[in-house]
């Protein structure tokens, strides 16, 4: 329930405010930057994403340890899963996976 | 138990434990509390149990959003999407939650319109995405998941979207522990804190838990060594006859918790009078409802809802178990009656509660061990 997922911004869309894209072991997602705005974010840095929303910023080493202990807990697959569920972009009828 | 060889910088960790072993008062017993589901995982998972002294217990806590749930607002919210004919949108974690006339997956196969999503904002987007149909977000959680809704809440008011509403379940962690401590069979002498949780509240709320029951609390991280870290700042603080708040995970929790996230809760949410938790019974202002500014994007508000009130049976022992007066196994119903593939008592609904953990890693070893 409580997954924190670490990864890394890797772009901003200039369309689009609170939101960039990030970069969780290969897999792209946009996720939601609202919360860590205020104190700076930039290009390459690494952060906790938890429901689509970065948390917190985090130093690369802190993004690499929690990736080991994701797996070493048995929540890489739950983690994975997660980031690729979350919706992009908003087309008719799209979204919303199966259970 | 797992070879501590598996861990990140296993002679820390090594020298953690005989610190631990070196501060452990052979003549007492500890017990502390983790409050966080996700440290009870990780407990179990790590067989951390194992490295500590007999005398130190953990005592699992209510951390868990999904375990604490009353089964009333399932068929609540079920009941919603039957009679209004919207779409039941929720984490996954829910689906297999039973309620009275089964999980939303039961439900799912039955005809209602139950989807998966794993973020708020993805119900949001499924609503914009699905103008002809309403969408509705069976929101859960601590105050770690509570700002997204908040933030998505706000998004559909500044968007104008009509077709979404939330049904909010979100629950606040300082009431329960303050029922946990009330309570007078309660028998904990200090408490490991959430981490993500802190992230966004800080280490703040917990003052009082120090200042005025005169426990010591550590937030601490999820790792192997963080727990074992934290373990030692609780045995020192207990030896010097002190109690503070500390924070383990400086790398993750700042002292004031995250502004931003605190603002858009106080914008969107209020806390309820009183609300049911599954195994604790009512805890007075522990949950989270909409402002009347949101009410149009309030379920509870929209839509009629029957208000349905389950109890768990009486000879499961969940408040027991929370409280750290019986161990999972010592419930009557533990193992037999109630399994995680059929959980009656609350703590067995999601891997992240007391009996599913320790069902899963202690239970079935003991099983293991005997038929070997």
């Amino acid at each position: 329930m409580c997954l924190a997922i670490p990864g890394q911004i890797v772009s901003f869309d200039p369309a689009l405010a609170h939101s960039a894209t990030v970069d969780v072991v290969g897999v792209r997602r946009k996720v939601d930057i609202s919360l860590v705005e205020p104190e700076g974010v930039s290009l390459g840095d690494w952060v906790l994403i938890h429901v689509g929303f970065a948390m917190s910023k985090i130093r690369e080493q802190d993004a690499h340890d929690q990736m080991r202990m994701l797996r070493s807990l048995g929540e890489t697959q739950a983690a994975m899963d997660e980031v690729r569920g979350y919706l992009d972009d908003v087309s008719e009828g799209k979204g919303g996976s199966p259970p | 138990m797992k070879y501590i060889d598996e861990f990140r910088e296993p002679r820390l960790i090594a020298e953690t434990s005989a610190e631990i072993r070196r501060l452990a008062d052979p003549a007492r017993q500890y017990r502390f509390m983790e409050v966080c589901g996700g440290h009870t995982h990780a407990i179990y998972r790590f067989g951390l149990k194992d490295m500590l002294p007999r005398n130190i217990e953990l005592v699992h806590g209510p951390g868990c959003p999904v375990c604490v749930l009353p089964m009333g607002r399932i068929d609540d919210g079920l009941s919603i999407a039957s009679a209004h004919d919207v779409v039941f949108a929720a984490f996954g974690d829910m689906m297999r939650v039973p309620g009275t006339n089964g999980s939303p997956l039961e439900h799912k196969a039955r005809g209602l319109d139950i989807r998966t999503v794993y973020s708020p904002a993805d119900a949001l987007k499924l609503a914009c995405a699905n103008p002809d149909r309403h969408v509705m977000f069976f929101a859960i959680g601590f105050e770690t998941t509570a700002p997204s809704t908040a933030l998505t809440l706000k998004r559909a008011k500044t968007l104008g979207v009509r077709n979404f509403s939330v049904f909010c379940n979100h629950v606040t962690i300082i009431p329960a522990i303050r029922a946990i401590l009330d309570s007078p069979d309660m028998r904990i002498d200090a408490f490991i804190g959430p981490g993500h949780v802190s992230t966004v509240i800080g280490c703040r709320p917990y003052e009082w838990i120090a200042r005025h029951e005169g426990k010591p609390i550590v937030v601490s991280g999820f790792e192997p060594l963080d727990v074992l870290q934290s373990t030692v700042m609780l045995l020192r603080q207990l030896e010097r006859g002190e109690a503070r708040v500390e924070n383990q995970y400086r790398r993750v929790v700042p002292w004031e918790g995250n502004r931003p996230a605190l603002q858009a809760m106080a914008e969107v949410f209020t806390l309820r009078s009183y609300f049911e938790w599954r195994g604790m019974g009512f805890i007075s202002q522990s949950a989270l409802a909409m402002r009347d500014e949101y009410a149009e994007w309030d379920a509870e508000k929209r839509f009629s809802i029957p208000g349905i009130r389950v109890t768990d049976p009486k000879a499961a022992q969940c408040g027991e178990v929370l409280k750290g007066v019986l161990k999972p196994a010592q419930c009557k119903l533990f193992g037999n009656e109630c399994t995680p593939e059929r959980p009656i008592g609350a703590l067995m609904v999601s891997s992240e509660g007391a009996c599913a953990a320790y069902y899963q890693y202690e239970h079935r070893k003991s099983l293991v061990a005997i038929s070997a």
